[in-house]
């Protein structure tokens, strides 16, 4: 098993009243809530805390992409990452990752994408998601019936210019480029790992296979939901006649970890529903205009925003209905070990991405929560699949000799030293 | 009175469009906006009364399909002039409504001279900042009758052609069909619904009528001021008692400065 710190970078001075005083969290919230000089300390907390997941012996470091919002504070993931870069020396960056329908050209994503992945020594992992309809179409204005034919073509691009070892002409619907030339290209060959965050389309599914991209499956409402979902997904593995190794699959999940079960609801039990109370307090319409999905989709679960009943479980969400409905891991460390047991063979995972920040959980208690998953929990979980231990298809090469500029210290100014040959 | 049926013709490009026609006279086309046509449109009736009317679905509304060929404002404009081409039309008049009437403006301004007179209703196309165009693409159902119709619960009734929305079926079926169409619709109305028609309207040489609810809320009526200054022969009418959806709201009224302009 892979384990991911991910840390989606919430504002946490939502007022209370938050739900009821706004009608989103995305697009139209007011940026008279944000606070630059309280936002400072936000993001060095949260910087310093993906820096702590790596000394605690994390596989992979975690950011995304959002826009106009308070739900996730980093409209550019790459920052994120670039920071990361040089403070850490042995985790993946994994960045899930650029909304590439939104970039013009898309070439850009490909230079910094190649850009982290060599100031890294090799340890980008690429994500590609479509990008929710809140950042796609209403922050970044792609015609929702487009967008994804517009993905698939700035993917195209980014391939290629990855790929390719000479200049070369793109003439695309969306975007032409008579040179593409990608410096500088990427250490990782043919190209770092990707990772395709998705839904429930069998389109994506069939885009990742067709790849062999990683499926990430990124939910907030746990793996007895997720179950079905990946269970379609597994089925269209085995049809398509690829191998069922659990590295094609990764899944979200919020962690709490404590020393008894009663304690975890004392310490996080707050800021979990902090998460689900304001930061996913959503203008049903921002998250699904027309065209966005697909119609077969949308006649799969056509009533899921009309309804507004997801709205409504958020709204009288109480800790004992996350527990149990598995929206949180929470609990003891031998409690969450069993659940996560549970969650990856059921989803039959190999990539967790753990998310122990919630909402506006103090720094001590992430940390508190963490470490005691490092030592308790992660140790027991490593090795859930031992026939598949040496598949690292879908996992970072970094180059053996890569600097470690955590360590370094300004100052080479001695004759003698050269570029390495 | 002559009952509009409806026909299914095949353009060049490969749609298939359903399209409402009856009367007699000389052709109007009528280009629906996008919400696309109701379950009952008695404008058409009482206009298909003095001509010969034509009133075809955009592909990704009612039974007109082939919307994956459509994409943008060229092709929506292009895909008109297939539809009268297929019609086997000569120089007809165009009137269009909301969306539609972006669509009309803009064919009206690539081949200026295969069509008769244009009536622009409550159109869409342009867009002014200091009166920004709703976001009709963020609206929860219930919202739209409201913002569409100058009395919202007759306006209601009118969208939903009666359906009761509060069973779940009903509202499910509604919900597909919507769905649809608007996803259609944002090709050329999404994020903001102005494809720079302006910059080409100087191309227009057919007679052109404005026509505007005096209480339209989604492009409220100095729009048609806007589009008066940007043609300046045009004559403007504004209906009172009438929000965007003109026609439905006002059909009479509709017809009486319709038919008086086209003559």
């Amino acid at each position: 098993m892979k384990f991911t710190w991910f840390n989606l970078m919430p504002w946490p001075y939502l007022p209370d009243d938050f739900r009821q005083q706004h009608r989103s969290v995305w697009v139209d919230i007011p940026n008279t809530l944000y606070d630059p000089r309280k936002g400072h300390h936000v993001y060095h907390t949260y910087l310093d805390q993906l820096e702590y997941a790596e000394s605690l012996g994390f596989d992979g470091i975690g950011c995304n992409e959002h826009h106009q919002n308070g739900y996730g504070l980093m409209p550019s993931p790459n920052l994120i990452a670039a920071t990361l870069s040089r403070r850490t020396s042995r985790a993946a960056l994994c960045v899930i990752g650029n909304s590439i329908a939104g970039y013009n050209p898309p070439i850009r994503v490909a230079e910094e994408f190649a850009m982290l992945d060599v100031i890294s020594g090799g340890r980008l992992i690429a994500g590609f998601p479509v990008g929710t309809s809140m950042d796609t179409n209403f922050c970044y204005g792609q015609i929702p019936a487009l967008t994804r034919d517009k993905y698939r073509e700035a993917h195209d691009m980014i391939m290629q210019a990855w790929a390719g070892e000479a200049p070369f002409a793109f003439d695309g619907k969306y975007n032409q480029l008579r040179w593409v030339n990608c410096w500088p290209k990427p250490i990782q060959k043919p190209h770092p790992p990707i990772y395709i965050p998705g839904g429930g389309s069998i389109e994506t599914w069939d885009f990742c296979l067709d790849y062999d991209y990683n499926y990430s499956y990124l939910s907030f409402f746990g793996y007895l939901r997720g179950k079905s979902l990946l269970d379609g997904y597994w089925e269209r593995v085995a049809k398509r006649g690829k191998d069922d190794s659990p590295y094609r699959a990764a899944f979200a999940q919020i962690i709490c970890v404590a020393d008894t079960d009663a304690q975890a609801e004392e310490l996080y039990a707050e800021h979990c529903l902090y998460f689900f109370n304001r930061c996913l307090h959503i203008f049903p319409p921002f998250a699904d205009p027309p065209g966005y999905r697909t119609m077969a989709t949308v006649k799969y679960g056509a009533l899921s925003q009309l309804t507004q009943a997801r709205q409504k479980i958020l709204e009288n969400l109480t800790w004992k209905q996350l527990v149990e409905e598995r929206f949180v891991i929470a609990g003891s460390p031998e409690t969450v070990r069993q659940q996560l047991e549970e969650c990856i063979k059921g989803l039959r995972i190999g990539h967790l991405f753990c998310l122990f920040h919630n909402g506006n959980m103090p720094d001590w208690k992430t940390r508190h929560s963490s470490k005691l998953f490092a030592e308790k929990v992660m140790p027991r979980l490593r090795d859930l699949w031992p026939e598949w231990k040496h598949d690292d298809r879908w996992w970072i090469h970094p180059m053996d000799e890569r600097i470690r500029p955590e360590e370094r210290r300004p100052g080479a100014d001695k004759p003698g030293e050269e570029w390495p040959r | 009175m002559a009952a509009l049926k409806y026909q299914t013709i095949d353009t060049r490009k490969g749609t298939r469009c359903r399209v409402l026609e009856g009367g007699s006279g000389a052709p109007v086309v009528f280009f629906h906006g996008a919400g696309g046509l109701l379950a009952d449109n008695p404008f058409l009736d009482q206009l298909a009364q003095r001509y010969h009317v034509f009133a075809p679905e955009w592909p990704g509304y009612g039974e007109s399909t082939g919307e994956e060929l459509l994409e943008d404002m060229l092709d929506f404009a292009l895909h008109g002039w297939d539809v009268i081409d297929a019609l086997g039309l000569s120089r007809p008049h165009l009137v269009g409504h909301s969306m539609g009437g972006m669509i009309a403006a803009e064919m009206a301004c690539l081949a200026p001279r295969d069509l008769d007179k244009l009536a622009l209703v409550a159109a869409a196309g342009l867009w002014m900042d200091e009166h920004p165009i709703p976001d009709i693409f963020a609206l929860l159902p219930f919202q739209l009758a409201e913002l569409l119709f100058d009395d919202p619960q007759k306006g209601q009734a009118l969208l939903t052609g009666g359906a009761d929305l509060s069973d779940m079926e009903a509202l499910k079926e509604f919900y597909l069909v919507s769905q649809r169409r608007l996803a259609m619709a944002g090709k050329v109305l999404f994020p903001i619904p102005n494809r720079r028609l302006s910059k080409r309207l100087y191309r227009l040489t057919a007679p052109t009528l404005i026509l505007w609810g005096a209480a339209d809320r989604l492009i409220v009526p100095a729009y048609a001021a806007r589009w008066q200054a940007l043609i300046p022969a045009a004559r403007v009418e504004m209906v009172e008692g009438a929000a965007h959806m003109l026609p439905y709201e006002r059909p009479e009224a509709f017809v009486r400065a319709v038919g008086g302009f086209l003559g």
